[in-house]
């Protein structure tokens, strides 16, 4: 349908400006604060947002909390205690849209390894009086315990990406961020490869994009921070360390970090380890 | 010192010191040049200015997923081969805001991107690449439609192209019929020999930046020294592949067992196509502000090996690792012949060298060529 000056038909405009401001809420369960601050981090940014939604709920930020429900909610952080897997529910009942930020929430975070141990053990070597400690014995994603309508990745998250998925939601369009690799990143930006050039095992391969290829650009190997990517060849890119030199426990070691209890990495460094423990014993 | 200038077509030789009034000429010109230069740990393409800014006496061992610098002997100025980087960047870069759409009286207009267009000077260009960039003019400038960006580029760009007297070991060019010696697509064509560069001209402006430079014409002494270190380039590829039966090859052999086994090395990281200089595919992505008024387009490289690359109406077309590298060999080495009319591959070696997993298309050609259906 052309318009009267013979241009393209006009997008269809915003919402009345009195209409009500969609609520944003920001929760924080067992996490480091990062993603949150990448929110107060978008300072450009964040009182144009601030025109566009009515921020009820960052005790972060501000002292004024309002009751839900609320149109959208980002969760910080990973359900690690008894009373967090309770209020995690509460949040959802109260939240149109949920949406989960972080390593923490998305994956369980850095304090996941606990996941791999007895918890007890922990609790009696790290506290002067352990039973005044409640907690469970693992850390786990926001998505083991409820629904969650998206998931937006990395240690912390990316404040660029956190505003277009807000974009998204406040215009109505399935929010898009890209699921490749950090290999993609890195070649935009002309970094060359550190595991080719300087041998440095690198998760970057099997990492999803979004950090912008920071650690290999400073020539560090990448650490996983944005989690597995879309079709991560976890086995292949082990058996490519192993024929480096690395040795099994580096490797695993590489595997299991902020997203170490994402499925993936997960289960690829569960599965090295379960190799070289057998090749251990029939050595010995 | 002649006084008059060389002609076109002519060889003439400098000493390697006057390397530096060239690229005075071209700098005074107006020309960025773009060179090989010295990174961390490797011999990368970066804005140059001066000749010491070249890697002089500076090489590289390169293998499948392997790429080491090593210090050279002499001082040779172009004693390696091509690193992890191509001109493709600086003819179709990773990333180019197109254009930037605002709302508007209830409509919207659409402000094209008008960025100034770099003019290059190209120092080092190897006959791979050279033909990579033939390629990839095919693609943008003569296949129905041009890309604009691309051909404003091109069009400036200045080539000084160099021949390949030490090619790497991931290097088949031999095999692709692309080098080790240029042949056309040039401003100037320069062979390194002992103490001496000698050049071909190939356009009036490589001949005009020749302007106040010491010269003299090549003797026949120097052309036999460069044309047997080409002769002995050729011999000494560090990897051959076989294209006879290229393209139907591939097409007979599309259920193969070995699309399998590399499947099961290969990352789907997408490397080989972002190094490939001749891999052209891309991407548009729209970023709108938060008041929905404004909202930019940009286009950035994209990769078969990406997922959301063959996302169509209704599911994903390859959502295999096999299915994927099956895709880019396959193009690369069979359809692209239906589509353009050469093979995409030029024999730089730069998707072995930068797999990190070490995968080599031309073990995998001739695994299927030996054990394929012919």
């Amino acid at each position: 349908m052309n318009s009267p000056n013979g241009g393209p038909a006009p997008i269809k405009p915003n919402q009345p400006a009195q209409a009500a401001k969609p609520r944003l809420a920001v929760f924080k369960f067992a996490s480091c604060d990062g993603c949150q601050l990448a929110l107060l981090d978008a300072e450009d940014e964040l009182l144009a947002l601030a025109g566009q939604v009515e921020i009820a709920y960052f005790v972060e930020a501000s002292r004024r909390t309002l009751a839900g429900p609320y149109d959208v909610s980002l969760v910080e952080g990973a359900i690690t205690t008894p009373e967090e897997a309770e209020r995690i529910q509460e949040v959802r009942r109260q939240s149109r849209y949920l949406i989960a930020i972080g390593a923490c929430a998305t994956a369980g975070g850095i304090q996941a390894l606990r996941n791999w141990h007895d918890i007890d053990d922990f609790i009696q070597a790290v506290y002067a009086h352990p039973a005044y400690i409640d907690t469970l014995a693992t850390a786990t994603p926001i998505s083991d315990h409820v629904q969650v309508d998206f998931e937006l990745r990395g240690c912390p998250i990316n404040k660029y990406q956190l505003l277009a998925v807000l974009t998204a939601l406040l215009v109505g369009r399935q929010p898009s961020v890209p699921t490749y690799s950090v290999c993609v990143e890195c070649k935009r930006r002309g970094t060359t490869c550190i595991t080719v050039a300087q041998g440095v095992p690198c998760l970057g391969p099997v990492t999803q994009a979004g950090c912008g290829a920071i650690c290999p650009a400073y020539r560090r190997g990448c650490y996983g921070c944005y989690g597995p990517t879309e079709a991560p060849n976890m086995d292949a890119l082990g058996q490519r360390f192993l024929a480096m030199g690395a040795a099994p426990a580096e490797i695993v070691r590489l595997f299991r970090t902020f997203n170490g209890y994402a499925d993936a990495f997960r289960l690829a460094g569960d599965k090295l380890e379960e190799m070289d423990r057998t090749s251990v014993q029939r050595r010995g | 010192m002649a006084d008059i200038t060389p002609k076109i077509g002519a060889y003439i030789s400098i000493a390697k010191t006057s390397l530096q009034a060239v690229f005075d000429n071209l700098k005074a010109a107006g020309f960025t040049l773009i060179g090989p230069t010295l990174g961390d740990s490797a011999i990368e393409c970066a804005e140059i200015t001066q000749t010491t800014d070249l890697p002089i006496g500076w090489t590289q061992v390169q293998e499948a997923g392997t790429y080491r610098l090593q210090r050279r002997s002499d001082q040779a100025y172009f004693g390696y081969a091509v690193g992890p980087h191509s001109w493709k960047r600086y003819l179709y870069p990773p990333t180019l805001k197109l254009y930037t759409v605002d709302h508007q009286n209830g409509g919207f207009t659409v402000t094209p991107a008008t960025p100034a267009t770099p003019q290059y000077a190209f120092i080092g260009v190897r006959p791979c690449d050279m033909h990579a960039i033939a390629i990839q003019d095919r693609v943008f400038l003569h296949n129905g439609f041009q890309e604009t960006d691309y051909k404003a580029r091109r069009q400036r760009a200045f080539i000084l192209a160099v021949n390949c007297t030490e090619p790497g070991s991931t290097c088949f060019c031999a095999s692709m019929g692309t080098g080790p010696q240029i042949e056309t697509g040039f401003d100037l064509a320069l062979t390194e020999i002992p103490e001496i560069f000698l050049l071909e001209i190939g356009s009036e402006l490589g001949r005009e930046m020749l302007t106040g430079v010491d010269w003299w014409h090549a003797g026949a002494f120097e052309l036999q020294t460069a044309r047997q270190a080409l002769t002995a380039a050729r011999s000494h590829m560090g990897r051959q592949l076989d294209i006879s039966a290229l393209p139907n090859l591939l097409y007979q052999n599309l259920e193969h067992p070995r699309w399998d086994q590399v499947a099961n090395r290969c990352l789907s990281c997408a490397n080989c196509t972002q190094v490939c200089p001749t891999c052209f595919c891309s991407d548009v992505k729209d970023v709108s502000d938060l008041q929905n008024q404004q909202a930019e387009r940009v286009r950035v490289w994209d990769s078969c090996f990406n997922l959301d690359f063959s996302h169509v109406h209704g599911g994903n077309i390859r959502p295999t690792n096999r299915a994927r590298y099956r895709q880019w060999l396959t193009h690369k080495l069979a359809s692209w012949v239906d589509q353009f009319g050469t093979l995409g591959c030029v024999g730089c070696g730069r998707c072995i060298t930068w797999c990190p997993a070490s995968i080599d298309l031309t073990e995998e050609i001739s695994a299927i060529r030996e054990e394929g259906t012919r």
